[in-house]
């Protein structure tokens, strides 16, 4: 390992400019004669829009124009989309109802796009907006995700019953069966708390567009720049994708929420022809808690079955999904594909067989956020696991490791295949950690003062590295999922590396450097890392999923080989030598046998002033691009270990220590990785103690502010103890299993088992605040009363 | 329209502003001193945390004409010449950050923290004294670090931060 190579704790080159104020994010772009844009947003959750009456608006001080849902329909704009298709168990396609950017005749949820307005100041386009008068019909709402098909309410014409797809995966009669011969059976109801992904910078896009040469540009908060070219060229049909250069400079934060295309952006970039000028639109908090794509959002049955021997032998689960008003960009694919195919988690289950429905509500739509689907999963089979080792009375630890999967490749009742894994080595790394041998000891000591200790386990798996293409394909999604890298070598020397990944917290410009120090011999200091920008980068899928290692990197190394093959192809004609004499090693071209050898920057200047070799016999430059499609999802895996002491005079639950012990492959920053482990924790604490988006009967959202949304904050969270093994993956060309979401993933059983392990039953829901803890610990103290 | 004037980052500045106008907005649009970010609307997040007189505040909660005849010093102000603050290279140093958007906020907070609770300040004090500055990205763990760090680091610099 060399300073700078792989598996060096590099420290991050983004961050001088980061934190000397120098970042640059899309809210700090201003175009010349920049308009403001303002979102007139339905304060209804459901609404029939009689009429709309822009007039008194439009004669405002400052006001530009102002748009609605008809403009948008005369200009042949399209609906923004869904872009994975999912069938239902009895082979109809899922129901999606148009998803309009601006709302034609009908508001869906509190925070509806109704109208536009562009002004000279934001100031003056909210005051403009008050004055737009629209006469609403108001509806009844559905908002409760398990009544959603019972109720009266239709939010779609497509869908009579607000279902949008029955679906399911799995053997249902060998399930059956299993279930019939079991000895046991535990059953468990869960909800998985709607989340709201709160990246701290908000949405913002600026759209431009220049009347000379027909050309558009988009600034935007994205974590997939080219996808957001497609959807707004090819779909939604704003501008030729030629012609739409997209921009997703710094950007801060996504967690899921930016993958997505959004009314927002794709009206910022139209009116901006409309009006001519630049439109530029910041999201504030508020309007990003109503109408940021929100995450989670489950109600789930399930049901374990053992044998005699106390082997699960079977898993049927049934599970409503909320998906909000519309189908957002990739929402169809989270709580069916990357759901129910993690639901063998760690362990060897012969039977599984989930059915999902997903359903409409009046509420925001639902789609991925960190984790999407995985989590959901992990939550349902760590609960029920920890709940079915209590309820056999064994140890939740050797239950889980009795049931653990050790052959690999192994082929799951769920359509995956684990590569590799050595899920008892991080089980036993994390006890050690967690010093769980003298837990009882502690827990004792608490019980002295009065207060409750808990220990809870999480033996997680993720699907990462998203993914093979063709897999993909078959399974419903509209694009593929690879990606690109190129490799540009200058004469100097030095490096560009053009990526399709983005990144938006990850470093990148650090990590993906290492790679390239590490297989060049070149400093990072001479590698720079080009992203974000389809002027630039031709192609690209973007971050998320945690693929940007993976398959990322993958592309990235790909090039890198392609760069040395040809290096060698002109250190042989300099060096004087056959091409199969030369070696590159050390960042050197050598001739094998020989003391013979040039550095790779003076090979890169040979290759430019192609002195030496004849045009025909070889192509000057040294510049190459690479295509990764992996061949497998990648399977991050590992335990954490969360340790509570409850007061249950206050309900108050003290997170005294968290163990983490991830299996994420090889690792190319473990500082890096470290951070990405302590980021997902932290979220996924939150989900199980604070967070929680909640919507009234008649559709409004409660929990609309961070006064009123519990996000963690510095105190509410202990320091982490993270601990790594490693088995390499097989699937890709580094052994890169990914990082990002794994502790998003981990953690919510972890807090959950923790607290009902301390409480002494299951009957607590997420999130577990205090109150909700007090009542809890309550009825954990009524047979002690009633002695 | 309402004439202020004041003195960022060593600078002296007037303008004529809308009395509406949020000290944010002013760094922000009017001196194009992007470094300070708005985050929320409801003074949570602290991604705007800027020093007015020396003390920590939000400036999304502060109008321009508040901080009329003040000092205010912002993210872009803190560094001397081509160094570092202590306390921004040890958010770099210990990995406090990752998207940086809150980080200017936070360096802001702890620079204030430092000032206010002394350069041995623990890990739990720390993390109280966080309470105003949201971060989605670390889990706080190497926040709380870098801030230690730094701290430790400003009573070695003590020219840097009288500067300050």
């Amino acid at each position: 390992m060399t300073a700078t190579g792989i598996g060096a704790p590099v420290r991050r080159k983004e961050d001088q400019r980061f934190v000397t104020g120098q970042g640059r994010y899309v809210d700090d772009f201003n175009r010349p004669g920049q308009a403001h844009a303002y979102f007139l947003r339905s304060p209804h959750a459901h609404a029939a829009i009689r009429s709309i009456d822009t007039g008194p608006a439009t004669i405002m001080p400052g006001v530009i124009a102002i748009f609605t849902g008809d403009d948008l329909a005369t200009d042949k704009i399209g609906g923004l989309i869904c872009g994975w298709m999912i069938h239902s168990k009895d082979g109809s396609p899922m129901k999606a109802g148009p998803h309009p950017a601006l709302a034609q005749g009908k508001v869906r949820y509190v925070g509806d796009h109704v109208a536009v307005v562009i002004a000279e100041t934001l100031a003056q386009a909210k005051d403009a907006a008050e004055a737009i008068v629209v006469d609403y019909d108001v509806l009844p709402a559905v908002v409760d995700t398990a009544q959603a098909t019972k109720a009266s309410v239709q939010v779609h014409d497509v869908s009579p019953d607000n279902t949008v797809f029955n679906w399911h995966l799995g053997n249902k009669d060998e399930t059956e069966a299993a279930f019939a011969r079991a000895k046991h059976v535990t059953k468990i109801d869960l909800v998985n708390n709607r989340l709201v992904p709160n990246p701290i910078e908000p949405r913002a896009a600026v759209g431009e567009y220049d009347f000379g040469t027909d050309n558009y540009t988009l600034y935007t908060t994205s974590q997939n720049p080219h996808v957001a070219r497609l959807v707004l060229s090819a779909f939604i049909g704003v501008a030729p994708e030629h012609k739409l250069r997209v921009i997703a400079p710094d950007v801060g934060g996504g967690f899921g929420s930016k993958i997505f295309i959004y009314a927002e952006e794709t009206v910022c970039v139209w009116a901006a022809k409309k009006v001519k000028r630049p439109v530029k639109w910041t999201s504030d908090r508020s309007e990003a808690f109503l109408s940021d794509a929100h995450g989670r959002d489950h109600v789930t049955h399930a049901e374990m079955a053992t044998d005699e021997n106390g082997k699960i032998i079977a898993l049927r689960v049934h599970t409503t999904a909320n998906l909000g008003a519309y189908l957002s960009t990739f929402s169809s694919s989270v709580p069916t594909y990357l759901y129910a195919p993690l639901l063998s988690g760690q362990y060897d289950i012969p039977a599984i067989y989930c059915e999902v429905d997903g359903v409409y509500t009046n509420t925001a739509p639902v789609d991925a956020y960190r984790g999407a689907g995985r989590p959901e999963a992990t939550f349902v089979v760590e609960r029920l696991v920890e709940k079915t080792a209590r309820e056999l009375g064994q140890n939740p630890a050797e239950f889980r490791r009795k049931n653990y999967i050790t052959q690999f490749p192994h082929v799951t009742p769920v359509i995956m295949t684990y590569d590799t894994g050595d899920y008892a080595a991080s089980l036993d790394k994390a006890l050690e950690i967690a010093d769980y041998k003298n837990f009882e000891q502690r827990k004792q000591e608490s019980v002295r003062r009065g207060k409750l200790r808990g220990i809870g386990f999480s033996s997680y798996i993720e699907a990462c590295g998203i993914a093979p293409s063709q897999a993909v394909g078959s399974l419903g999604a509209g694009v593929g999922l690879w990606e690109s890298a190129e490799v540009r070598v200058n004469p100097t020397g030095s490096v560009e590396v053009l990526t399709g990944s983005h990144s938006h917290g990850q470093g990148h410009e650090t990590t993906f450097a290492q790679l390239v120090s590490d297989r060049l011999g070149i400093s990072i200091d001479q590698v720079s890392i080009v992203h974000g920008d389809t002027d630039k980068v031709q192609f690209g899928m973007g971050t998320y999923g945690s693929r940007s290692g993976a398959v990322g990197m993958s592309a990235i190394a790909k090039a890198i080989d392609k760069v040395i093959a040809k290096g060698k192809k002109v250190a042989a004609h300099v060096l004087e030598a056959s091409e199969g004499d030369i070696e590159f090693k050390d960042g050197r071209f050598g001739v094998a046998g020989t003391d013979r050898s040039m550095a790779f920057g003076e090979i890169a200047l040979q290759a430019y002033i192609a002195h030496k070799f004849s045009g025909q016999d070889l192509e000057p430059g040294l510049k190459e691009g690479a295509f990764y499609d992996p061949t497998n999802f990648t399977f991050p895996a590992g335990v954490h270990i969360c340790e509570v002491e409850i007061d249950p005079d206050t309900g108050v639950t003290k997170i005294e220590r968290w163990t983490a012990v991830d299996d994420f492959g090889v690792i190319i920053n473990p500082m890096i990785v470290e951070g990405q482990v302590h980021g997902g924790i932290a979220q996924g604490v939150g989900q199980a103690l604070l967070e929680g988006a909640f919507y009234d009967e008649s559709g409004q959202l409660i929990t609309a502010s961070f006064n009123d949304y519990c996000m963690p904050r510095a105190i509410d969270l202990p320091s982490f103890q993270v601990g790594m093994t490693v088995t390499p993956c097989p699937s890709n060309p580094l052994g890169i299993k990914g990082c990002g979401e794994a502790g998003a993933i981990a953690a919510p059983p972890a807090v959950i088992n923790a607290i009902t392990d301390a409480l002494g039953h299951e009957d607590i829901a997420m999130p577990a605040t205090p109150q909700a803890v007090w009542r809890a610990a309550q009825k954990s103290r009524m047979p002690m009363a009633a002695e | 329209m309402t004439t202020v004037s004041l003195t960022v980052n060593g600078q002296s500045v007037t303008a004529d502003v809308d009395p509406r106008t949020l000290l944010v907005q002013f760094l922000r649009e009017n001196l194009r001193l992007t470094g300070t970010h708005v985050g929320c609307d409801t003074s949570q997040c602290g991604a705007c945390v800027v020093h007015l007189n020396g003390q920590a505040v939000k400036s999304c909660t502060t109008l321009a004409v508040q901080a009329n005849a003040s000092v205010v010093t912002t993210i872009e102000g803190i560094s001397q010449g081509g160094d570092l603050h202590p306390m921004q290279a040890a958010f770099r140093e210990h990995h406090g950050l990752q998207c940086g958007y809150c980080t200017p906020g936070m360096i802001m907070s702890a620079i204030d923290i430092v000032n206010r609770k002394g350069n041995a300040v623990d890990e739990q004090t720390i993390r109280a004294e966080l309470e105003g500055n949201l971060c989605r990205c670390t889990g706080y763990h190497n926040i709380v670090k870098a801030v230690a760090a730094g701290a430790q680091a400003m009573a070695q610099a003590p020219l840097q931060q009288a500067a300050e």
